[in-house]
């Protein structure tokens, strides 16, 4: 498996780690401080006394108002960034895809190419219009893309808006669904597994995790095809319908997705699950949560509303981190389960250096996660009162 | 603590449910392959690029959403389609004349005409237009409509094998025509005038066909076809056992695990799909006359179809295949060691210290490249440079993509493939014709041999069925004498099916099989079992 971007660094007691979550290689510096940014309005604290924030142990039941101004002028910043992240992704994949070795005139003649003329070969050299350095086709794609015209996918035979408005939906639903399926098991588990480290459910668990980790995810996906659709039959072994019938129905939808959901999310499991487990762990040790347990408060708040909650902290950095290896996985499941999502797409595109097809979905994946790191920030600001928006 | 184990078992058990719960919240599949035998449903490995006549789909026919204007039978012989009869051929070889079927419309109920004709073909040809196949229609110098039902094809040279290419499909100009050819919407929506009509072609998954009611030549009573896209072969295979398709091709060793189930048939496609080395002319030991004869000699071919196709396969010793009624008897060469190294040391290549044979200090070595990923033919490339080491002559294998190979042609071999069923033409005169040298992946052998030069141009010129046949001998006999390839094996499709129906068959295939051929490539003919 690929992984995209540095990993977080494993969790230590969450005490230490200092404010906004590591960031992934998508995201350069973009040379703008963020200090520099004036607070836009008189609302903003410029007292950062934690006094004045509600305890960081505060029992759950007690929400603090939601730093709206902040966590919007965090977006817009992050928006205003996304641009020149942007020109300057699609402009290395196109150098890229200008260095790759597979020649775009061979790739879309396909088996016919193996038989074709060197006049047809060239021909088509000029119909698709493959001359000139990518420097200019890079510019000429991204002067039409801002028009909002993506151009054509010269391997599918197709304008690149409709290959992806086709697919994505899919492709969402999958992603999304095995994600919250991901970390909702992850932190179920992972705070089972902690509260007793060591016990035989802490071991049986985290033995799993490492397996589940190490296991491909096409492999995955092959073995529960085989045994819930081969041995058990319960489940449909691929596609997004019977493969009798055409039409989607919410019932037959959620069948076809239940292996492919599950087995993706398997493959995201561990990760959540060691950060839990590791991080409601450390925490259980801590001074707050021995504090709590002195004063009386009962197991099931002293483990939810605090050591999971200092626990959490961890894991919510690797939310964002987690979306481009979400995106690989996906790829490799959905070829495996013929879910008509983008995966296939992005395959071809990336074989027969289909550079607006490529260009797009390179900007969908980088979209994605710039998003995840957002999300992360923002959630991480509100889940710890000690970070604040305005610093990131 | 007991009453702490008792919770985190609870908490194991909760989260294995929810696991479970995930999985099973469902009934058992109702099944899209559940029994009928009004609907069909097949697995194949790779979806078409376009569903567009106009850039290169169906060229070889059984499109099922469109007819040509001739089709083939399961003996390959040309019948009538969107023609009314086989063309009417002009003395000199040049002109083709096909009147039409009347009456005939499009699925969309725009009537079909010489003119649709007239624009499929144009296009085609049309310069901007992105269809790698074009080349097949070199000879066509222009097609005229004469009137409504009448199409007349001018070439610029004779050519007695024109009518196979006509089973191209004929596009709807009413539709087409106001698109873009290269990426318009009939690349994925087309209308046509054959037996089905696409209902939905979810990319990546499946094509969906239903029956065209008012198709001219009935109704098909297979009113529902699909076909499920599953690019690896062993979940295709899994999907084949539990039910979720009717039919799959399979690679012959999974193919025979179907072999005892009840209901299902196992069918093996004769094909012209053939694996051959190429011997570059350019290269002074794959290019010497003797060396080319004991690398013939030394190979076994049967060995390879054992070994390497489970016996799904012949040894091929040239693109027609030995069971065509186009092949010259005689022209088989059996497995005999002790002949090549005969004819090695006449020709004056001693055996070397390590065994490698040399002549004028030239070794007896050469690189064979194979395109990576590619498994039979890497097998193929292993095989015979293990069996021509047995010779005294050291074949390094190696494996690129084509980009790589590609510069590399002129003097390195290739294990190359190929084959087209149809008339000897279109594989013998591409792979020998010594102007088409290196041209493309043409000849890449640079095969030179004007005996052959001149028979591949009466073959292809002459009208005559006996005169096409003799030259066409001629050219075997040749290129027996000077193999320029080495050919090795003509490659059998497994498919397997279930056998719920009648009129199931398979033509011979050619090398670019893809989604007409099959069992059923003519499942509008079949009917179910009582």
């Amino acid at each position: 498996m690929t992984r995209a971007g540095p990993e977080p660094s494993p969790p230590t007691s969450p005490g230490t780690r200092p404010g906004p979550s590591p960031r992934t290689s998508a995201e350069p510096d973009t040379g703008t401080n963020p200090d520099a940014i004036p607070a836009a309005d008189g609302t903003a604290p410029t007292d950062q006394a934690p006094a004045e924030r509600p305890a960081r142990n505060a029992p759950p039941g007690r929400f603090r108002a939601l730093p709206w101004a902040g966590m919007a002028r965090l977006t817009g910043r992050r928006l205003l960034a996304a641009v020149p992240v942007l020109a300057l992704v699609t402009f290395g994949m196109f150098a890229l895809a200008a260095a790759s070795p597979f020649d775009p005139v061979r790739q879309y003649a396909g088996t016919a190419g193996r038989s074709a003329s060197q006049e047809t070969l060239d021909e088509l050299r000029a119909n698709l219009a493959l001359d000139g350095p990518f420097t200019e086709r890079w510019w000429q794609w991204l002067s039409h893309a801002v028009t909002g015209d993506l151009g054509e996918s010269v391997s599918l035979r197709q304008p690149v808006a409709q290959v992806i408005t086709e697919r994505i939906g899919w492709s969402a639903l999958l992603c999304l669904v095995a994600f919250v399926l991901a970390l909702l098991l992850g932190t179920l588990l992972g705070v089972a597994a902690a509260r007793r480290t060591g016990g035989a459910l802490d071991r049986c668990v985290t033995g799993v995790a490492y397996v589940l980790q190490a296991a491909p995810p096409f492999w995955t996906g092959l073995l529960a095809v085989w045994l819930f659709a081969l041995q058990l039959g319960v489940l449909p072994a691929g596609g997004l319908t019977d493969t009798g019938s055409d039409t989607v129905t919410v019932g037959g939808l959620l069948r076809h997705l239940a292996l492919p959901a599950a087995v993706l999310a398997l493959s995201q499991l561990p990760w959540f699950l060691l950060y839990v487990r590791q991080g409601v762990a450390d925490a259980l040790a801590e001074d707050p949560v021995r504090g709590a347990r002195a004063r009386g408060l009962g197991e099931r708040t002293v483990l939810l509303g605090h050591a999971l909650r200092s626990g959490l902290l961890p894991v919510l950095t690797l939310l964002g981190s987690r979306v481009p290896e979400l995106i690989t996985g996906a790829l490799l499941i959905e070829t495996v389960f013929s879910w008509p999502g983008i995966a296939s797409a992005t395959v071809e595109a990336a074989t027969a250096t289909d550079f607006p097809l490529l260009a797009a979905l390179t900007v969908l994946a980088t979209l994605a996660v710039l998003a995840g790191n957002l999300l992360a920030d923002l959630l991480y600001g509100l889940a710890d009162p000690r970070v604040d928006h305005q610093e990131m | 603590m007991r009453s702490r184990t008792v919770r985190t078992l609870a908490a194991g058990v909760t989260a294995a449910a929810l696991l479970a719960g995930g999985a099973a919240c469902s009934a058992p599949s109702e099944g899209g392959a559940g029994g009928a035998t009004d609907s069909l449903t097949v697995g194949i490995a790779q979806e078409p690029d376009t569903l567009s006549p106009l850039l290169g789909y169906g060229k070889d026919g059984n499109s099922k959403i469109f007819d040509g204007l001739l089709r083939r039978d399961a003996k390959m012989n040309l019948k009538p389609a969107l023609a009314t009869e086989l063309p009417e051929v002009s003395e000199d070889g040049r002109t083709y004349t096909f009147a039409l079927r009347e009456g005939v419309e499009f699925s969309d109920g725009s009537p079909f005409t010489a003119r649709d004709v007239v624009f499929t073909y144009e296009t085609i040809l049309d310069k901007k237009t992105n269809n790698p196949n074009k080349g097949e229609l070199d000879a066509v110098k222009s097609v005229n409509a004469k009137d409504k039902h009448t199409v007349v094809f001018e070439l610029k040279y004779p050519y007695a094998a024109f009518a196979e290419r006509t089973v191209l499909p004929i596009a709807a100009e009413e539709v087409a025509g106001k698109q873009d050819v290269n990426d318009g919407a009939y690349n994925t929506k087309p209308v046509g005038t054959g037996p089905y009509v696409l209902t939905n072609w979810r990319k990546g998954e499946k094509l969906s066909f239903k029956a065209n009611p008012d198709y001219w030549g009935g109704a098909p009573e297979v009113r529902k076809f699909t076909m499920a896209t599953v690019e690896d072969d062993d979940v295709r295979a899994t999907r084949l056992r539990s039910g979720d398709l009717d039919g799959a091709i399979l690679p012959p060793q999974l193919a025979q695990t179907f072999e005892k189930d009840e209901g299902k048939r196992t069918l093996a496609a004769k094909s012209s799909d053939f694996r051959a080395v190429t011997l570059p002319s350019g290269n002074d030991v794959t290019g010497d006359t003797a060396v080319r004869r004991a690398l013939d000699l030394a190979v076994d071919r049967e060995q390879m179809v054992r070994s390497i196709l489970s016996g799904a396969g012949k040894p091929a010793y040239g693109p027609v295949p030995t069971d065509s009624e186009w092949f010259a008897e005689g022209t088989e060469r059996r497995h005999d060691l002790k002949g090549a190294k005969r004819i090695l040391d006449e020709a004056g290549w001693k055996p070397g210290a390590d065994g490698i044979r040399a002549k004028d200090g030239q070794r007896a070595e050469f690189t064979l490249w194979y395109p990576a990923g590619d498994q039979i033919r890497q097998e193929h490339a292993l095989a015979y440079a293990d069996d021509v080491k047995k010779a005294g002559i050291k074949v390094t294998v190696k494996s690129g993509s084509w980009e790589v190979i590609d510069p590399r042609l002129a003097k390195d071999a290739v294990l190359a493939g190929g084959g087209s069923p149809a008339d000897p033409d279109f594989d013998l005169y591409g792979l020998l014709h010594s102007e088409l040298a290196l041209d493309g992946y043409k000849n890449m052998s640079a095969y030179d041999n004007p005996a052959v030069d001149k028979a591949l141009e009466k073959g292809r010129q002459s009208g005559d069925r006996d005169e096409r046949e003799r030259a066409y001998r001629t050219v075997q006999r040749e290129l027996a004498k000077d193999p320029g390839y080495t050919f090795l094996t003509h490659i059998d499709h497994t498919y397997v099916m279930n056998d719920r129906w009648t009129g199931v068959s398979t033509q011979v295939e050619p090398h670019d099989h893809g989604l007409g051929f099959g069992p059923w490539w003519n499942v509008e003919d079949w009917r179910p079992k009582e």
